[in-house]
């Protein structure tokens, strides 16, 4: 068996953070205070190559990209809920093979489902 | 948690952010000194001999420029885009063991900054946090090039993280462990039991898979369509500038050494190296894990030079084949390597112990 990590174990993450957070924001300030600040009305349009802005950014886009968000949810939860499974794979033998072999099967049908739905397919 | 320990953690945290930074900053100059080299050119010479100085004189030049906050950008989160996307590639490097621990005084020092239990999926969540920051920058710069390469950037980066957590599972069945600590010293020398002790030859099938995911995760070449000049000038960072870009970019060469690091611990032996044992013997308790070090940081540097290496060979591929590599070539792929593994492990397992019986 490993070792279990307590609580102590993951205060130095906190501390990385701390560092980095200090970091980032001292940058931050630093670039803030010492840049030159000549700001025109030109320079504060968003940059279209040149052109006149049209409308602005916030309108609908392509469905497809939400979709592929949705597919990653359901796989991502399939994969996290693999992970147990992998570490201690070797103690459950054939039978826990075989068991994870049928929730994999059922996840490929799935997955073929979705590839049949031509819900992948860009055009 | 005692105050001796706190310092030495802190101090240990302030080297690796200090030796991250520096190798990112170099990594700048390094990239544009290979890629003269591929195109038979010389790359930057000016500044410092043979252009030594060229990564300073870039970071000044980020911090003396005027920072712009377009008037339509949502403020808030024009500054907490790249804010999030150099803090979340920072803290990456956490749970990386750098070294065996080493021995000053009475004093043993580890050279890793926490070993957790579950360090792989620590290192698993920072990554897929890294979508945060440029998806909020994207966003928020309230530009249609910029909305369009953050939400490229969120969908390819979703996509390959299931083909990578799956490589990962099948590497997982046979470390059997989550910390990083553990899979080095499991790799411990180079050759055990009549096989390489790497997990680079024991699954590289996973490794392939594993290196064409963190390609896409770090949105590098040939993966790096959401910064793609030649359809959206420059993707979602068209609107920043001065530091607010320098994080941006410096972000991405971190997320590089990162996930070098990560290869080069998970599958090729981290700081472990042939005959280890017996350099460990002569140099003794200080000097020898500083060579593993040593060992391990030129790994990381192959790595990052594979990195531009693949960037100057293969051009940038299109949105449809992108995501028919992910989903319909890598998932299946993983998902083939996981039944391999397990088969195989068991049928081992099983073989050996029938052995036994008779």
């Amino acid at each position: 068996m490993e070792a279990q990590s307590s609580a102590v174990n993951y205060l130095p993450i906190i501390f990385q953070m701390l560092v980095a957070i200090g970091f980032v924001v001292g940058t931050m300030f630093v670039t803030h205070l010492i840049g030159p600040k000549r700001k025109t009305k030109d320079k504060l349009t968003p940059f279209e190559s040149g052109i006149e802005v049209v409308g602005n950014a916030r309108q609908p886009f392509s469905i497809k990209y939400f979709l592929v968000a949705i597919l990653f949810v359901l796989f991502d939860v399939e994969v996290i809920f693999m992970y147990p499974w992998a570490v201690n794979f070797r103690e459950f033998g054939w039978q826990g093979l075989i068991e994870m072999f049928i929730f994999m099967g059922t996840l490929l049908l799935g997955f073929i489902y979705i590839i049949k739905k031509r819900a992948l397919d860009w055009d | 948690m005692e105050l001796s320990l706190v310092i030495e953690k802190f101090i240990l945290i302030t080297g690796i952010f200090a030796v991250s930074l520096v190798v990112a900053m170099y990594s700048t100059l390094a990239e544009r000194k290979v890629a003269g080299y591929l195109q038979d050119r010389v790359g930057p010479n000016r500044a410092g001999w043979g252009g030594i100085f060229q990564p300073l004189a870039d970071g000044i030049k980020m911090f003396l420029k005027e920072e712009i906050i377009p008037a339509q950008a949502s403020k808030f989160l024009f500054i907490a885009g790249p804010s999030l996307a150099i803090l979340t590639a920072c803290i990456g490097s956490a749970v990386i063991p750098w070294g065996s621990n080493i021995r000053i005084g009475d004093r043993v020092v580890d050279l890793q900054v926490t070993d957790i239990n579950v360090g792989i999926l620590y290192i698993f969540g920072v990554v897929s946090l890294g979508v945060y920051g440029i998806m909020i920058g994207g966003w928020a710069s309230n530009n249609k090039f910029s909305l369009m390469g953050a939400i490229r950037a969120a969908s390819q980066n979703i996509s390959y993280e299931i083909a990578m957590g799956l490589s990962i599972i099948a590497f997982l069945m046979v470390t059997g462990s989550l910390s990083l600590r553990t899979i080095t010293e499991q790799q411990h020398g180079f050759w055990a039991n009549g096989w390489f002790t790497w997990y680079a030859f024991q699954q590289p099938l996973g490794f392939l898979i594993f290196l064409v995911c963190a390609f896409a995760e770090t949105n590098r070449t040939p993966f790096d369509l959401p910064e793609c000049e030649t359809e959206l000038v420059g993707g979602y960072h068209t609107e920043y500038s001065s530091m607010k870009l320098g994080f941006y970019l410096f972000a991405e060469y971190i997320n590089m050494f990162v996930s070098s690091a990560v290869m080069a611990t998970l599958y090729f032996g981290g700081y472990n190296y042939p005959g280890m044992d017996w350099v460990n013997a002569t140099l003794g308790p200080l000097w020898g894990p500083l060579i593993g070090v040593a060992v391990l940081l030129l790994k990381i540097f192959f790595f990052i030079f594979f990195f531009m290496w693949v960037r100057w060979t293969i051009p940038r591929f299109r949105y449809d084949q992108l995501m028919n590599l992910g989903w319909k070539v890598l998932i299946p792929l993983a998902i083939a390597n996981i039944v391999l593994t397990g088969v195989w492990i068991t049928a081992k397992h099983t073989l050996e112990n029938s052995v036994s019986i008779f």
